[in-house]
């Protein structure tokens, strides 16, 4: 439903049975796998896909972390990837090293072997951080 | 205060950390895979495939397919017009089916649909006979089991004899490995679409690792000309060796050129198991012969490579496992015979690392057990009979370029230890082997250190005659870069980016999309595409600096010679009052420069597999740290540490990336990664089944040393990284996880029954004519 008929293919289809987490996308607030929830039940929810992110082109913040900290290779995990952090950063501020890695343990990446992706958000967190003190 | 006039520096050139070009639409999930294009108007294609691993075919009827609604296309043998098959380096593989079946999941026929669901219904309605036969699986009867193809069962038989093959030494040691079959496992699956032009041609967007190794195929095989075929790359979402060989592409062509439509096709992930190679399961015996003070004598091996139904890259896979198994030590004494062997089993071919990861756990395990034997340090071993510069490897070569094995051993063993006992905090579950869920207890769980050290060749060897081509133009201070060269999520984007702003002296460098209107690159595999495609790009790029110093000397009226470009500042060898800006001095100019960029040649091996066949070597080590529950075999990895030796670093974070992402399949093929195949037959095809590393089952890896000596011959003395990282991660952690329980656990990946229910602590008695498994 997203990638072909709505044209939104920035959720990806890697297994297409909810082990990779490259289709995440919130559903009412809520990190889901697109490729687990039937269409029917989403009808009149708030669906955020990672196109939503930089709806001007500016990256957000964690977006722009992926990109600065060497996150991205081949990029076919990095929307799922990128989706999953903006949840847990939500969800926990500032989260641990563990709890960041069980929080990214529902997507699959083949290219980086997690170690920049755990930087970009380790940057992210450093960044908020950094900004929150700046303004008080 | 910094005169910006005249620094003369140019910005993200080589080196530095430049950000990759496609970073900012891969976030926004705006950059174009294979899978996400479009056509107006197009089809669907789907590929009907054997269910067996060996039968007879005697009908096909695809009258019931034909009459699916909505059905525009189907296809089988008889429909393909040009060569019946195709094959990376010996054409030995059916496009489609005719007669008989080989593997599990060999294509018999193509459907083109107007829904994809449409196309999967009718492909099911095609009603094929089979007469299933016993299937070849036991790659150590291939050999001298009746023929299962024209060509034979035997893809190649190399053997290295290199020195006194009598000599002996008091101290030897032997062992029985096996490796199992790893999957690329890219998260991108083969997709592509294909366009029919009105000229009877033909434009196809794939994912793919080498563009022209695309179009020889289809060409021949749909027979078409090359200047009638263009050949695109659609977003890879990753390769690691899966796109080397043709999946989809004839496919697409004939069932486009078939219907006069735009057909696009998209395997889901179980299609991709048995729609690409995987990595060789090997068998191999060893003996290493020492002296009591531990210098290497003699290396005795057999590989047994299972290459699967057809040939695919199984001749090279073979070569690179035997001209590197005896690991990078100095050994004067080798004989050695690989065998590379067809069965019914899945085809086998390229993966990252490309044969020497398979031997690397056998040589490595060797060294530790001779270790033990003699009553060494493994470390102290491995430094004693480490190769250098100078040294020959066992196929006779002298070494000429880098190859400081010592320095990255002894780098990567001296890192700084792993301060473990306070890894496990407070009782946390997840961080107990097998995490939350599982039942490991403190008590029960064992650490243990693991090392070991593997080398390859860069780019390709055996005399072929390597290439890559590169386009670079420049008009008002902008570079626009064309090459072939295929982007997989490496980087070579940035890095031709960087390559061309350095050798021009200018910010912006654009990158024209590749494809086959331009000359070969030749493939992104091998480690060879910083080396190869970076040598092209730098070459075209130098030949239009030196013709735009050209240009402006003659408007100067002096001497051509008297021009050099300082960074992004030309000036006058001679008169400091000419220092004209890069941008200024290209203002209205339009130079635009094409080379063909060739690595130094190569040789074939000989009768005795001896000869230059190298261009060069990649090295690198690994230590690990692991917990092991003894009782329930479960396993965490819980350090690694690398060193590596990479000539020059063009791009650190792009490195490191690769360090990071190589070192996770080598740890995922040592501890859970394998294609389980039983009589031929896959039972493993998804992502459900066939486990790959997630960020629980990893640590940070720390990089001990990355040693930069620069390669001669080499642009900038760079040279590719990728695979080294495969290699010995894998290995260092099957020894940590021997060391932690005792066990020889001469098989990877290591299983948590090899530890629990293992009926002896003590290693196995390892015999040649043993079955192990």
């Amino acid at each position: 439903m997203l990638r072909e008929r709505l044209g939104l293919p920035g959720a990806k289809n890697a297994c297409e049975e909810g082990e990779c987490g490259s289709c995440s996308v919130t559903v009412d607030g809520t990190l889901v796998c697109s490729c687990l929830v039937l269409s029917a039940t989403a009808v009149g929810r708030d669906i955020v896909t990672v196109e939503a992110l930089a709806p001007d082109g500016i990256l957000s913040d964690v977006q722009q972390a992926f990109v600065d900290a060497g996150a991205v290779q081949c990029g076919f995990c990095t929307p799922g990837l990128v989706m999953a952090a903006r949840d847990l950063l939500a969800r926990s501020p500032q989260p641990d090293e563990l709890e960041i890695r069980e929080a990214i343990s529902g997507n699959l990446c083949r290219c980086t072997g997690y170690g920049r992706v755990m930087e970009a958000i380790r940057v992210t967190i450093g960044r908020r951080g950094a900004q929150a003190a700046g303004a008080s | 205060m910094t005169d910006t006039t005249t620094r003369g520096r140019t910005a993200q050139g080589v080196g530095v950390d430049a950000p990759r070009p496609d970073g900012g639409p891969k976030v926004q999930g705006r950059f174009a895979y294979s899978s996400d294009l479009f056509a107006e108007g197009m089809l669907w294609g789907h590929t009907l495939r054997s269910p067996h691993a060996s039968a007879r075919i005697t009908s096909i009827d695809i009258g019931p397919a034909l009459r699916v609604g909505g059905v525009y296309a189907v296809l089988t043998a008889d429909d393909v017009p040009g060569a019946a098959t195709y094959g990376l380096e010996s054409p030995d593989q059916p496009v489609l089916a005719r007669d008989v079946v080989r593997f599990q999941g060999e294509p018999v026929a193509i459907v083109a649909a107007d829904h994809p669901e449409t196309a999967r219904r009718a492909a099911a309605a095609i009603r094929v006979s089979y007469q299933p036969t016993t299937p070849l699986v036991d790659s150590r009867a291939a050999a001298d089991a009746p023929p299962i193809h024209p060509d034979g069962n035997v893809f190649r038989h190399l053997v290295i004899r290199h020195g006194d093959l009598d000599a002996a030494a008091p101290v030897t040691v032997e062992g029985t490995y096996e490796v199992g079959m790893q999957d690329q496992a890219p998260l991108g699956t083969e997709a592509g679409l294909a366009i029919p032009r009105e000229d009877g041609g033909l434009d196809l967007f794939v994912s793919t690792q080498a563009l022209h190794n695309d179009l020889d195929q289809v060409c021949a095989c749909v027979g078409l000309p090359a200047d009638m075929v263009r050949i695109h790359l659609a977003g890879v979402g990753g390769a690691f060796g899966a796109r080397e060989d043709v999946s989809l592409q004839i496919h697409l062509a004939l069932l486009a050129l078939h219907t006069g439509r735009p057909v696009k096709m998209v395997y889901d992930r179980e299609e991709s198991f048995f729609g690409h190679v995987h990595r060789h399961p090997v068998r191999m015996w060893y003996r290493h012969s020492a002296e009591r003070d531990g210098t290497l004598v003699k290396v005795e091996a057999k590989l047994l490579f299972d290459g699967g139904a057809y040939a695919s890259t199984s001749a090279s896979v073979l070569a690179n496992a035997s001209c590197f198994a005896a690991g990078p030590y100095r050994v004067p004494n080798v004989h050695i015979d690989g065998w590379a062997l067809r069965t019914n089993n899945p085809p086998c071919g390229a993966m990252r690392g490309f044969g020497a990861v398979q031997t690397c756990f056998g040589h490595e395990a060797q060294m530790d057990a001779l270790a033990a034997a003699l009553g060494l340090d493994p470390i102290a071993l491995r430094l004693h009979n480490a190769l250098a510069t100078g040294d020959r490897l066992i196929t006779g070569q002298i070494i000429t370029g880098a190859a400081p094995v010592a320095e990255v051993i002894r780098t990567c063993a001296a890192a700084p230890g792993f301060d473990g006992d306070h890894d496990r905090g407070d009782g946390d579950l997840m961080a107990l082997p097998g995490g939350a869920g599982r039942t490991a207890q403190d008590g029960d769980v064992r650490r243990a250190i693991g090392f070991a050290v593997g080398f390859k060749n860069i780019a390709f060897s055996e005399g072929f005659d390597d290439y890559s081509t590169a386009r670079v133009r420049l008009a008002d201070g902008v570079a626009t870069v064309t090459c072939a060269c295929v982007e997989v999520g490496q980087g070579f984007v940035t890095l031709a980016q960087q390559i061309t702003r350095e050798a021009l002296g200018v910010d912006t460098v654009v990158l024209n999309p590749a494809d086959t209107s331009i000359g070969s690159a030749g493939s992104s595999s091998a480690s060879r595409q910083s080396w190869l495609s970076g040598g092209a790009v730098l070459a075209a790029a130098e030949a239009v600096r030196d013709r735009l110093l050209a240009q402006v000397a003659e408007g100067l009226g002096i001497e051509a010679g008297g021009l050099v470009l300082h960074g992004d500042r030309v000036r006058s060898t001679t008169d400091p009052a000419v220092d004209i800006g890069v941008m200024d001095a290209s203002a209205g100019v339009v130079i635009e420069e094409t080379v063909e960029y060739h690595h130094a040649p190569t040789e074939p091996l000989d009768e005795n597999g001896q000869g230059n066949a190298h261009l060069a070597l990649s090295i690198a080590a690994h230590r690990a740290v692991v917990d092991v529950d003894i009782d329930l075999g479960l396993i965490r990895l819980v350090d690694l540490v690398t060193s590596q030796e990479v000539g020059k670093i063009l791009n650190p974070t792009q490195l490191l990336g690769q360090l990071e992402g190589g070192a996770a399949q080598g740890v995922g093929l040592a501890l859970m990664e394998e294609i389980v195949v039983t009589d031929g037959l896959v039972r493993n095809p998804s992502f459900t089944d066939y486990l790959i590393p997630t960020a629980l089952d990893l640590p940070d890896l720390r990089v001990a040393a990355i040693i930069e000596e620069a390669e001669p011959g080499a642009p900038f003395g760079a040279k590719g990284a990728g695979e080294a990282p495969t290699i010995s991660s894998g290995p260092a952690v099957a020894a940590a996880v021997r060391a932690a329980t005792g066990l020889a656990l001469p098989r990877v990946p290591i299983h948590p029954d090899d530890i629990a229910l293992a009926t002896s602590s003590e290693p196995d008695g390892l015999d040649p004519q043993d079955d192990q498994r």
